[in-house]
């Protein structure tokens, strides 16, 4: 069984998810995660050898699409839902960092 | 009146949808301040799709199956031109262009959309108390919660505020609210309803299901809501709902299996009440009364249920809602960059649990955990689709409580997550292996609050559940649940 | 010094490279949405719920691209595998959905090889089907990203199709890596896979670089260099870091492991900013896709539909003929083999065909020069009806208007001059010049060679060309013997 979740691992997790939590939340989230994978130490601990995973329940394969258009949504629409917009855009802050 | 007769009705020209639709109005004027069960209750565009079915019944045309029948859509659903929230402050005010496919449906089968109605955040618990706007009321006694996430659905169809409701059910989303307001509640087959504009929870585990007064009518709305859909890549081709002809087909000779590990007793998992029990076996009397070979079955996995669940889902989940970032849509608290804003956005606008389930599935998918939680819990989905394959070569359907315990208080569950998290017990399972599932009701517990019974059946074989539910539904009504 | 092709690194140490090749798919539609894969049109005008990323929408994937992608595989001598689809989380605004829908372990093709021009030998790793992003422009601050004062984001461009080919770290030289990506561009063009316009982005190639002494094996940390948009580019690039890394080692310190971006103006690469977590991608399968699962019937009918790919048509011509590989390449990259294998097969000498084609036919339009006439033009060279001049002449009348070689060149006045024509010719200089004519029968070598130059060319004069240099030399020599 793996270590109980640290701080550290709250903060860092908390960075990847972009959230930025208070002390108390941090103190919080690392006690109740803590308890949530405890319980979760009985699929932990669990021997499965080379069962394989399940990521479908249902065993669908080859599920397609022609490639034909279907008409783009009007960008009118589209961008009165947008926090801000310039030129027919969505205006961002400046993007710090390199795209990955 | 139930919807099959009252779409009967409004067909035949015999009643209005107009006079239907305003009933309910009148029931929301008159609770719906104590309840809560609406986000938003949508009277005027009610109206006009009301004054259009008559109109088209008018003209001698035929407005469809669901001609003047109203409902209650899960604000986690789609609507073109009506603010869909998802309980959610990151999304308040947003305005879809788009209709969800399930939507589409029932407005071409000429139902009527009274509103969104109020859920957990993101669909994230089960109770309804983690809803930006404020929590649903149990319409049986508002000093307790409805069941989640979709309590508004259920509280709506409890309270006559509609006569149908759409939930959705991603680990008992919709059968345990059922059970907790005394209404019938079901989850599909995975695949058999399209999940298009159904905003995503887990999306390997999410299913759009009907709620109803009675199992009629939930039967005649799953059959019109179901069906393949090109939108949606994982919805079964070839899939043709048959549920409401299964209805009157009883269940002499059908082998039904009581699931040890759900039962309260022996090898079960703990924390199941002893009126919970008491239901849920008389129940499989009633059945093995209808002519039923009842047998006790075990599917072992079944207690590892949960804590996959507590994996699989919140990791799909922390990928599913990256995308309320502030930049297309929603919620923007500024920043001084993008990353910044963000991280703003995301803090302001999303509440506790779904913070506590974005942290949770985060870590579960992170480098270094992976295989120790989220890989782990793919297999114990492979290990449960064995086991249950295995146990439905010898039944048909299973039997098991719908939730541990009635309805519970406000507030009593919300401090701990755990606590909460268990309410799931019965109804994960069926979720993580894609069956299908039905909560009829069946009596009350020693509390006076209803009791839900689960019938799951195999993928596919959704009819099966409603089969078996008619018949639990007829002896209920007849005293047999007392 | 180790040559690398276009520069040389210090001697005992060799160059690594490993390229990845991001290939946009020439589909009508995107990926996973039915909009128009065309990201020049007006900002945010080819976008639905699905490449922006808007809650409820759900992606299906596109038949022709998995072909495409299956297609280009088969075509790098790929194995082509079950496959599936999975979810690359990062925020990034131009990342609609925050998380990019990509293959991960289990790509759709693995296990290829790219030969070159030279016979070298490039292994493929993997190709695998993935989607672009928008495209971000930064504002404000000379269009530096790092010193903008805001960005536009405009999402036509996500979703369209790509897939990234990565070598194995085979590459020892500039020269090979150029090649490399010359020689997927033709496979590309062959399969009609991609337009694969280096300078429209429709073809994206980062190097990972790395430098080791000679006679190591080890592979040494490497930089991925992005932002490199022709191929002189990449090969500038590409020394730029490996001498950056050799003068690092050199001083005692080694490269981090980064991405840096290459400024083409400024012949130099820069270090892109380090996120702390930038490798926890927390890739997991992307539910809402399901496998696939090409049989071995759809990969034999991929298989079937491939054309002739350059490096098998150059192998074709290299039985034919002993003219050097890079006449060979360079005739199979024009795409005039099929011409030159028919003109061979029509009976002309194909060394002769060959080198006629490199040099002489360098355009892009030869659809006037048919099979017959370009046989029949080489074949009056070889038999000597033709000058070398005259021939190239002929050729490129063919070239631009058509028509018979033999009319052309009589058109031309190209009468091929008898040899006895040509002995009076000769027998009437010699007559005219006789000083001349003993210095080139009793004078040195020197004098020989200079006085039958001289000879040669005042025949050439007096016959404008159309006399053969070699049967004038024939002539000359005769005579001297007496």
């Amino acid at each position: 069984m793996s270590e109980r979740i640290t701080r550290d691992d709250v903060v860092h997790v908390a960075r990847l998810a972009r959230l930025q939590l208070s002390e108390a939340e941090i103190e919080r989230f690392t006690e109740q995660l803590g308890d949530v994978l405890d319980h979760a130490a009985d699929v932990e601990s669990l021997d499965v050898g080379d069962i394989p995973p399940t990521a479908h329940p249902l065993p669908l394969v080859n599920v397609t699409r022609p490639d034909e258009l279907v008409e783009s949504l009007d960008r009118a629409e589209l961008l009165a839902q947008a926090p801000l917009v310039e030129r027919g855009h969505f205006r961002v802050p400046p993007v710090l960092g390199e795209e990955p | 009146m139930s919807a099959i007769e009252t779409a009967r009705a409004v067909r035949a020209g015999e009643r209005s949808a107009v006079d239907v639709l305003e009933a309910h109005l009148g029931r929301i004027e008159a609770r719906e301040a104590e309840i809560h069960a609406f986000n938003l209750v949508t009277e005027d565009s009610a109206r006009a799709q009301a004054e259009a079915v008559d109109a088209t019944v008018a003209a001698g045309g035929d407005p469809g199956p669901l001609a003047g029948v109203t409902v209650a859509l899960k604000d986690n659903m789609c609507t073109r031109g009506i603010p869909t929230t998802c309980s959610s402050k990151i999304l308040e005010g947003w305005i879809p262009p788009y209709d969800a496919t399930v939507v589409t449906k029932l407005a071409a089968a000429g139902a009527v959309f009274v509103g969104k109605t109020n859920l957990d955040e993101f669909a994230m618990g089960s109770s309804t108390e983690n809803s930006a706007f404020g929590a649903t009321h149990n319409p049986l006694d508002l000093s307790r919660v409805p069941g989640g996430s979709s309590g508004g659905s259920a509280a709506a169809v409890a309270a006559g505020f509609a006569a149908l409701g759409i939930g959705s059910d991603t680990g008992g989303s919709v059968r345990q609210p059922a059970a907790f307001c005394g209404v019938v509640g079901m989850k599909p087959t995975y695949g058999a309803v399209s999940r298009y504009g159904l905003i995503a929870f887990g999306s390997s585990l999410d299913q759009i299901g009907p709620f109803a007064a009675d199992v009629a009518d939930a039967a005649a709305l799953f059959d019109l809501i179901a069906g393949h859909d090109p939108r949606d890549t994982t919805s079964i081709a070839d899939f043709v709902p048959s549920a409401g002809a299964a209805l009157d087909q009883g269940v002499d000779g059908l082998r039904v299996g009581v699931v040890r590990e759900l039962s309260g007793g022996p090898g079960s998992v703990e924390g199941i009440s002893p009126d919970v029990i008491g239901r849920t076996k008389a129940a499989v009397e009633a059945l093995a009364a209808a002519g039923a070979e009842v047998e006790e079955v075990s599917v072992p996995s079944a207690t590892l249920g949960l804590s996959a669940y507590y994996l699989v889902a919140p990791a799909e989940a922390s990928s599913n809602l990256a995308r309320y970032d502030g930049v297309r849509f929603g919620l923007r608290v500024d920043g001084a960059t993008t990353g910044e804003m963000n991280t703003a956005t995301r803090t302001a606008g999303f509440g506790e649990e779904v913070k506590r389930r974005i942290m949770l599935g985060t870590y579960a998918l992170s480098a270094g955990y992976y295989d120790a939680f989220y890989g782990k819990a793919l297999k114990v989905r492979t290990m449960m689709l064995n086991d249950f394959a295995a146990v439905y070569d010898k039944v048909d359907v299973l039997i098991t409580p719908t939730a541990p315990t009635t309805a519970f208080l406000m507030g009593e569950r919300s401090q701990d997550p755990m606590t909460m998290y268990v309410n799931d017990v019965c109804t994960i399972p069926s979720n993580l292996v894609g069956h299908p599932g039905i909560s009829v009701p069946f009596g009350v517990g020693d509390d006076g609050m209803p009791v839900g019974v689960q019938v799951l059946a195999p993928a596919t074989e959704d009819a099966q559940t409603f089969r078996v539910g008619a018949v639990l539904e007829a002896a209920a009504n007849s005293g047999g649940a007392s | 010094m180790t040559d690398v092709g276009e520069k040389t690194l210090p001697d005992g140490w060799e160059l690594v490279v490993g390229l990845e090749v991001h290939v946009e798919l020439a589909t009508a539609t995107k990926l996973f949405c039915g909009c128009a894969n065309e990201f020049t049109s007006d900002p945010n005008t080819n976008v639905c719920p699905v490449c922006v990323g808007l809650p409820g929408s759900l992606p299906v994937i596109n038949a022709v691209a998995v072909e495409f992608a299956m297609r280009l595989g088969r075509a790098l001598g790929c194995e082509v595998k079950p496959s599936v689809m999975a979810r690359k989380n990062y925020f990034y605004p131009d990342m609609a959905k925050d998380y990019q829908t990509t293959q991960y372990d289990q790509p759709t093709s693995i296990d290829g090889e790219l030969v070159l021009g030279d016979g070298a030998v490039v292994g493929i790793e993997r190709a695998h089907i993935e989607e672009d992003a928008g495209k971000t422009t930064h504002i404000g601050g000379g269009g530096r990203i790092n010193d903008a004062e805001y960005s536009l984001v405009d999402y036509n461009r996500a979703g369209v199709p790509l897939v990234e080919v990565v070598s194995r770290p085979d590459i020892r030289t500039i020269d090979h890596a150029k090649a490399y990506v010359s020689e997927l561009r033709d496979i590309l063009l062959a399969t009609e896979v991609s337009d694969a316009k280096m300078e429209e982005g429709s073809m994206r190639v980062d190097a990972n670089v790395s430098v080791r002494p000679v006679g190591s094996d080890e592979l040494r940390t490497r930089c991925e260099i992005k932002n490199i948009n022709s191929i002189r580019s990449l090969g500038r690039a590409i020394e730029y870091e490996a001498l950056r890394h050799v003068d690092l080692y050199g001083s005692g310190e080694a490269p981090r492991q980064e991405t840096r971006h290459w400024d083409e103006a400024g012949g130099r690469s820069t270090p892109g900013r380090s996120k702390e977590d930038a490798d926890d991608y927390r890739y997991f399968q992307e539910p809402d896709l399901v496998p696939l699962r090409p049989s071995a019937g759809v990969v034999a009918a991929i298989d079937a539909g491939l054309p002739m790919l350059p490096a098998a048509r150059r192998t074709r011509l290299a039985a034919r003929a002993t003219v050097s590989t890079d006449t060979i390449a360079t005739v199979v990259e024009r795409g005039q083999d099929d011409l030159a294998i028919a003109v061979i097969e029509a009976g002309a000498d194909a060394d002769k065909v060959l080198t006629r084609i490199e040099n002489d036919l360098a355009i892009n339009d030869w659809s006037l020069v048919s099979v017959e006439s370009l046989a029949v033009l080489i074949s009056m060279e070889t038999d000597g009806e033709l000058t070398a001049t005259q021939t190239k002449q002929v050729l490129a009348q063919l070239a631009r208007g058509g028509g018979e070689p033999k009319t052309i060149a009589a058109d031309l006045g190209f009468e091929a001059m008898a040899s006895d024509e040509l002995e009076v010719l000769v027998d009437q200089l010699v007559a005219d010049n006789p000083a001349e004519w003993t210095r080139f029968t009793s004078g040195d070598d020197g004098d020989r060679k200079k006085m039958q130059g001289f000879f040669t060319g005042q025949i050439m004069q007096a016959t404008r060309g159309q006399a053969d240099g070699r049967a004038v030399a024939e002539i000359l020599g005769h005579k001297a013997k007496g």
